[in-house]
């Protein structure tokens, strides 16, 4: 049997009356890339907070590696291997992007020293930002921020990496040399969660694909054959007319 | 002369009253926690320095030994057991709790060591001092400006040196963002009050052996604190050895004015420094 990353089990959250999760259940494969996708407000971010535990879930279980991680803090989860990126680019803005990196390995991947600064540069050069190194990351443009969001995933050397609207907002060519970086990471065996609006980008890197609406999953399989879904037409129609 | 003798003498009080500030700019700028109870917890550190020469029947400094590892402990477990439940998106809980903290301290020395006034006894090195031309600097004094000069030299490097500073720095600009890095905030905060409170053990010490101390005096030396970092600028550690200097020297040529308008000048500096700088004189940049 193929280990499993994460599994989620009929997770339930809500705020007052609006449901963000419902009944959310799905597995992850070691080393697999899934796709996430649905209309805006459709629970997808806060799936992210439940699986980081950045908050509690109302109900049901959320197991990492085969481990139950439910009511496990949300510093001792990314220590075990999950790091995450912002849709909303969240940079400690008083660190430049030098710090803001180490800070990742250090602290999450508990490297040390000169390993730690290699290991930092490598990723900054890897998303192209190794010339603001020394920049106070309060200063960056977005698209910096967004970069250095993945660096400070990638620092943090995951197991679990989860992207949450990275190549939003990004120019064609910019998108190309994403998908390629995001390809390498999940060659080199990393497991993926990606929750993004643009599908070509999605469908370039993942193997599967879920759909999420109201915080229920209405679709999951191959991306191909999910997308063709009338169910999903609908719902990507929708976003298109969103966006 | 004599003014410069003051504004000597001032400048050399500016390192203690650096020392008061630093530990109380360390916890504001970590965890935005005022502490209330930080003069109280300065005279605390002065009497358990007290009880240590008395007992071990050792010099003063070398107490230090003894109360900075006690000081730094009690502070990790206060912030654990304590602190950090009161922290959150209100300012008001840690206030309270603090402002409780200072009387129950407060209170408790009283029953401990009464009111009589008390002062440790360093020797040879209270009364030494080194002629500069017609001015002799008093060895003490100048070895506390030394030691404050250290003390912040030190916080300085390790803030913006070492992954520990590193981490109170990426926990002061996010919390929620540093969790998420796998840093366990109630920890680092745990750090913050220990490394905040072996400075108050220092400072404690020094002004044990330089002046009388008795149980009432903590909240005076909370207001000298606060008023070296305001005026220094919020979250600038050299700022807050220059806001020491500038409150010691108001201090001393009030004094030399009139004895009895030490502490008045020092607090109309303070208010004029905080009516045409209100953010002080070197406030830290912000992105």
């Amino acid at each position: 049997m193929v280990s499993e990353a994460l599994r989620l089990e009929n997770l339930n959250k809500a705020f007052g009356a609006v449901t963000v999760a419902d009944q959310l259940s799905y597995g992850l494969k070691t080393g697999e890339a899934l796709g996430i996708i649905g209309p805006n407000g459709a629970g997808k971010t806060t799936m992210f907070d439940l699986i980081t535990g950045t908050q509690r879930a109302d109900s049901g279980r959320v197991l990492f590696d085969g481990r139950d991680v439910t009511r496990t803090g949300a510093a001792e989860r990314c220590r075990a291997g999950m790091a995450r990126s912002f849709q909303v680019p969240q940079p400690f803005a008083g660190l430049t992007v030098f710090e803001n990196a180490m800070v990742a390995a250090t602290q999450a991947a508990n490297m040390r020293g000169t390993a730690a600064e290699r290991h930092c540069l490598q990723i900054l050069e890897q998303t192209q930002l190794l010339n603001k190194a020394n920049v106070q990351a309060g200063g960056l443009t977005l698209l910096e921020r967004k970069r250095l969001e993945l660096t400070r995933a990638l620092c943090a050397r995951p197991k679990l990496l989860l992207l949450d609207e990275i190549a939003g907002g990004l120019t064609e060519a910019e998108c190309v040399s994403l998908i390629d970086t995001i390809k390498n990471i999940h060659q080199s065996g990393v497991s993926i969660i990606w929750i993004e609006h643009v599908v070509h980008a999605l469908l370039a890197v993942v193997d599967r694909l879920v759909v999420i609406n109201f915080g229920a999953k209405i679709a999951e399989g191959n991306p191909t054959d999910t997308m063709q879904l009338p169910e999903v037409q609908e719902i990507y129609l929708g976003i298109a007319v969103d966006a | 002369m004599n003014w410069i003798n003051a504004i000597v003498q001032g400048i050399l009080l500016g390192g203690l009253y650096a020392l008061f500030a630093a530990g109380l700019s360390l916890i504001f700028g970590v965890m935005r926690l005022v502490n209330i109870a930080h003069g109280d917890l300065i005279v605390l550190a002065a009497y358990l320095g007290l009880s240590t020469t008395i007992m071990l029947g050792v010099h003063p400094l070398l107490a230090m030994l003894v109360v900075i590892p006690l000081m730094a402990l009690g502070g990790y477990v206060l912030q654990r057991g304590v602190l950090n439940h009161t922290l959150g998106d209100d300012l008001l809980p840690p206030l309270l709790v603090t402002f409780g903290l200072s009387v129950i301290i407060q209170n408790a020395l009283l029953e401990g060591y009464t009111a009589d006034p008390q002062k440790m006894s360093a020797g040879a090195l209270e009364t030494a001092s080194l002629p500069l031309g017609d001015l002799s600097i008093g060895v003490l004094p100048l070895l506390t400006f030394a030691i404050a000069v250290l003390v912040i030299g030190g916080l300085h490097w390790m803030f913006y040196h070492t992954a520990l500073g590193r981490a109170f720095r990426a926990v002061s600009d996010n919390q929620d963002i540093a969790q998420l890095m796998g840093l366990n905030r109630r920890h680092i905060f745990g750090l913050a009050m220990a490394l905040s409170l072996a400075i108050t053990a220092v400072a404690g010490i020094l002004l044990g052996v330089r002046t009388n101390f008795d149980p009432s005096i903590g909240g005076a030396r909370l207001i000298f604190g606060f008023e070296a970092v305001i005026i220094g600028g919020l979250g600038n550690l050299w700022g807050t050895l220059v806001g020491g200097v500038i409150l010691g020297v108001a201090q001393t040529i009030g004094a030399q004015i009139n004895p009895g308008w030490q502490l008045l000048a020092g607090h109309i500096t303070f208010l004029f420094i905080l009516a045409v700088r209100p953010r002080g004189l070197f406030p830290r940049m912000t992105g």
